[in-house]
């Protein structure tokens, strides 16, 4: 399966909150950041700690500015997110589909 | 966010009943495990980053490719970070007059062992593990790096598969110093961003 997303994508962060394991810092999801940069292809941490193989996916350099996640803060935080953790910025997430104004 | 990594006899004690079960079964022979470590860790230290970050600033084009694919780069200066059970991927940063990197992983403490040796207890706490991506010009500080405020600070969360290391500034009044007294300036705090060199 190619690559869904390519450097200068803005990306949100799924806003999912599992029981199992998973390799999405808390502090990082529902937020909209840009990828930077393509970290190679591994399979999904969240099924390898469930015992499971795990399909190869793309694995990307996210970089958010820290008010962004944080509320305040001139840095910013670059983590690396398996795809599965994304979508598109423009992607509404559940929930939050307004009607029309 | 999990404890302490290390100090935990529950822990240690669950460890030994795991590697017990392996070999009565037979899947890893008595002490093999032991062995894998000890050559894994063998090899690694802070020795080995400080050379990469020395042959960067001597050499642009060195530079050019740590920063752009470190593990090829790296092996010019026969190092490897296939030292482990697969080969990890490196990504190298480096600090600039106006950008300034630091590295932390908040989910657990993924660090390169290969290039930094075993890492400090700090690195593995919750408090800098927690704080330095909220704050990291606060918790630098507080490590006696005041930095100045037009200064960017970039924090890299090693969350996933690859590891980081950063490359610091060359300090001034270094010019007719040799690739290796280069290298002997070079810290294991400055290779991680919470110091500068």
């Amino acid at each position: 399966m190619p690559d869904r997303f390519a450097p200068g994508d803005a990306v949100r962060t799924s806003t999912a909150d599992p029981v199992w394991h998973t390799r999405l810092p808390r502090y990082a999801r529902g937020a909209v950041g840009q990828v930077v940069e393509l970290a190679g292809h591994h399979p999904l941490a969240d099924d390898r700690a469930r015992g499971r193989a795990g399909t190869r996916q793309a694995v990307y350099h996210v970089r958010f500015a820290a008010a962004d996640l944080f509320g305040d803060g001139d840095h910013a935080v670059t983590v690396e997110l398996w795809e599965d953790y994304l979508e598109p910025a423009d992607h509404q997430p559940p929930g939050q589909q307004g009607g029309t104004p | 966010m999990s404890g302490q990594h290390h100090g935990s006899s529950a822990i240690s004690e669950r460890v030994r009943h795991v590697e017990a079960l392996l070999e009565a079964r037979g899947l890893v022979d008595a002490g093999e495990i032991d062995r894998r470590i000890d050559e894994f860790l063998a090899g690694g230290s802070p020795a080995n980053g400080a050379r990469i970050a020395a042959r960067a600033w001597v050499d642009d084009g060195f530079r050019d490719r740590l920063l752009t694919d470190a593990n090829a780069a790296i092996r010019e200066v026969g190092l490897t970070m296939a030292g482990g059970l697969q080969e990890q991927r490196l990504k190298v940063v480096a600090n600039t007059e106006q950008e300034h990197n630091v590295v932390v992983c908040t989910l657990c403490s993924c660090y390169p062992i290969a290039l930094l040796g075993p890492s400090p207890a700090w690195y593995k706490s919750e408090a800098y593990r927690s704080r330095v991506v909220r704050d990291p010009r606060g918790v630098l500080a507080e490590f006696g790096l005041e930095l100045p405020a037009d200064v960017r600070i970039s924090v890299w969360d090693a969350s996933a598969e690859s590891r980081y290391v950063v490359v610091p500034r060359r300090p001034e009044g270094t010019d007719g110093m040799s690739e290796e007294q280069l290298a002997a300036l070079v810290t294991r705090k400055g290779l991680i961003g919470t110091a500068a060199v």
